[in-house]
């Protein structure tokens, strides 16, 4: 059982060790499931990397850096129903994936432009770049669904940084008090930028804030996909039976920097990254599949080519997609334009294009 | 005279004042091992050790707090913002504390504090991160705002904050860190409270502060070659006190005003300066006066709808042309 009541311990919930040996009890998953669930860890790290070149190339903005916290993100969406919500930051873009937010969405978002498709079906929000302030909008999203009496599950996620602002403190107060059917997830990957997780607080673990909160917590090896996933399902099917909240602190690691603007060789010891690289989590399922004959060789590059295949054709895709008109960033100010706004709208347009929706049929830019 | 950067006058003043009086002290997010999210804290940790350069976990509100506590107590803290966007996690402790501390302890504690912080788009940086939210303040008794333009008035107005016995919000700007300019040797000082006339003239008046006061600047020049117009700019530099003379003197002397700022038009600095003037220069003013501000919208992402967004050299230009498209006006002697 990984959620202790309220005291989660100091011992990390751990099925595979870093080898790839299971050392606790299999979860019920498929062979497929298994399978599904290294592509979209591959599929992330490669999603990654790509986004980052993409930047140095000038072709997108600023990126945070996924990798090394595929276990953690994968296996936080893996046990989601689609009508459960999930809020998270940008260091969990693989959660979105796999909740069901397109490759391309994504990508042109990254282009710097809001996604006019946004899918709401996923039920995902866009992610959140200030810190910290999805976890009280999920556990609103939770109080909501309780309310209207729908068996929906709200997911928030940050990282170990975010444990800091008041936002998170005050997210696990409410979800405590009013048994909010909330999952609270901490990434904590060791460092926020340069300041590593023991500045940040004094506490042994973060997992250790429900203590205080009246929250069962969970600690967990954020790099086992399956004590993640494992850990997760059953808080999310605890809140779904009206248990009431969840808080889980994921022990993972920033292997990248802490976005595209930052260099973290500048404050980091490597041998501490080269520690955490031995514990890749990709590594050891990898491991673990290969022993148990689920995964052959030809398999493993048969997945590795369709993954970038897929970010090609994302890629692609959100490359086709015709920019933003300059004048479209008043389309949400708010549901009616007021006039004073559509006064500077038509000032505006006198000094750029008009957006499409504006030009007259057969009217040429 | 030496020319450096508006980074490096900050740097360099919080540098020495750091060696000036050992009361002071810096404390914000990344301002010791990472330098500052903006570099303005390169090397100070090191060579100032942790007890003067304090980096704090990811809470505004806590350090803000915290710093004001130092403060009543006679240290001199300068809190880094890392920008002006993740100050409304400190409102309450800058504008219900900071602010009135002195006046609800009878006056027997000044709150000596300096809140550092960057505002400003046009860095791809996304609608909550692009703010110019410095109005805020400027609303609020018992806080001093500045927001100085150029690499000399951001030395002269930082030490002057550091040593001024209020709380200061001191408004630096993203886009204006690697600008130059001559900064005067020594360890002069600028008032709080006083504008400056950047420029000369007789056909109308710019009045701008921060980022916008160099373009507006750009702006006069230009058009006084291409168009021969006399243009006078003022930089307010101080937008809490506001120098009423020094703003009202020169729409005497030119009649026509326009305002010039990247915040939201409704409600925002120019709307001050505006009543102002039509409360101080009221008989002298020959056309309404004009704002040019930022769109009232969240900032874009993307480049192009950035700068779309923003208020622009092409508009201010425009309203120049509204105000004077006849030459200079004849003067009679």
């Amino acid at each position: 059982m990984a959620i202790h009541q309220i005291d989660p311990g100091l011992v990390p919930f751990q099925i595979l060790d870093p080898e790839g040996n299971l050392v606790g009890e299999m979860p019920a998953l498929s062979p497929e499931r298994l399978l599904y669930f290294y592509r979209m860890m591959r599929l992330a790290r490669a999603f990654s990397d790509r986004i980052i070149a993409m930047q140095r190339q000038g072709r997108a903005t600023t990126f945070g850096s996924l990798t090394g916290q595929e276990a953690a993100t994968v296996g936080l969406a893996a046990p989601l129903q689609p009508q459960d919500w999930l809020a998270t930051s940008y260091r969990e873009i693989a959660s979105l994936i796999v909740k069901g937010v397109p490759l391309s969405t994504l990508v042109y978002s990254f282009r710097g432009y809001t996604p006019p498709n946004w899918p709401a079906e996923t039920r995902c929000l866009p992610y959140q770049i200030v810190i910290g302030t999805q976890i009280p909008h999920a556990v609103g999203l939770a109080m909501a669904a309780r309310i209207a009496g729908d068996p929906v599950v709200a997911v928030g996620v940050c990282g170990d940084g975010a444990t800091s602002e008041g936002d998170f403190n005050e997210a696990l107060n409410f979800a405590g008090v009013f048994r909010a059917p909330v999952v609270i997830i901490v990434q904590n990957n060791g460092w926020a930028i340069s300041v590593p997780r023991h500045r940040q607080s004094a506490a042994p673990t973060l997992a250790a804030r429900g203590v205080g909160f009246g929250v069962p917590a969970a600690l967990v090896d954020g790099n086992d996909i399956l004590a993640v996933y494992e850990t997760v399902r059953q808080a999310v099917e605890r809140a779904r039976a009206g248990d009431g909240p969840t808080l889980i602190e994921l022990l993972t690691y920033r292997l990248g920097s802490h976005t595209t603007a930052d260099d973290a060789s500048r404050y980091r010891d490597p041998a501490e990254v080269e520690a955490w690289r031995a514990k890749d989590p990709i590594a050891r399922l990898q491991k673990f599949l290969r022993r148990r004959d689920l995964l052959s060789e030809e398999q493993d590059e048969e997945i590795g080519a369709s993954v970038l295949a897929e970010i090609d054709a994302a890629v692609r895709e959100a490359e086709a997609m015709p920019p933003m008109a300059p004048d479209s960033f008043f389309d949400y100010v708010s549901a009616t334009l007021p006039p004073r706004l559509q006064e500077q709208r038509a000032e505006l347009l006198r000094f750029v294009a008009p957006s499409p929706s504006q030009r007259q049929p057969g009217e040429r830019r | 005279m030496a020319e450096m950067t508006y980074r490096q006058a900050l740097h360099d003043t919080l540098r020495e004042e750091l060696q000036r009086d050992e009361n002071v002290f810096l404390i914000g997010e990344e301002i010791g091992r990472f330098e500052g999210s903006y570099k303005i804290t390169a090397g100070l940790l090191q060579e100032f050790g942790p007890k003067r350069v304090v980096d704090t976990p990811i809470c505004e509100n806590g350090f803000v707090g915290l710093a004001i506590g130092a403060a009543m107590l006679g240290l001199r803290p300068i809190v880094e913002i890392m920008t002006i966007n993740f100050i409304a996690l400190a409102m309450d402790e800058i504008v219900n504390h900071a602010a009135k501390i002195y006046y609800m302890f009878g006056g027997q504690c000044p709150v000596p504090l300096v809140i550092r912080t960057p505002g400003g788009g046009g860095q791809q940086l996304s609608a909550t991160h692009s703010q110019n939210l410095e109005v805020w303040f400027a609303h609020v008794p018992g806080l001093k705002v500045v927001a100085p333009s150029t690499p000399a008035d951001a030395r002269g107005l930082l030490r002057t904050a550091v040593r001024d016995d209020n709380p200061v919000l001191f408004l630096e700007n993203l886009a204006l860190y690697n600008t130059r300019g001559e900064v005067p040797e020594g360890d002069y000082t600028i008032p709080i409270g006083k504008a400056q006339v950047m420029k000369e003239g007789h056909d109308l008046t710019i009045i701008s502060y921060s980022r916008m006061a160099v373009v507006a600047l750009d702006v006069a020049r230009r058009l006084e070659q291409e168009r021969q117009l006399s243009i006078e700019v003022v930089d307010v530099r101080s937008l809490r006190p506001l120098d009423h003379e020094t703003v009202v003197n020169s729409v005497k002397k030119t009649n026509r005003a326009i305002i010039f700022e990247e915040d939201w038009r409704s409600y925002g600095v120019g709307a001050e300066l505006a009543a102002t003037l039509q409360e101080e220069a009221f008989d002298y003013l020959d056309a309404p006066i004009q704002r040019v501000a930022g769109a009232e919208v969240p900032l874009p992402y993307s480049k192009p709808l950035e700068q779309a967004a923003l208020p622009s050299a092409r508009q201010l230009v425009e309203a120049v042309d509204r105000l004077a498209i006849r030459k200079r006006r004849v003067v009679y002697a």
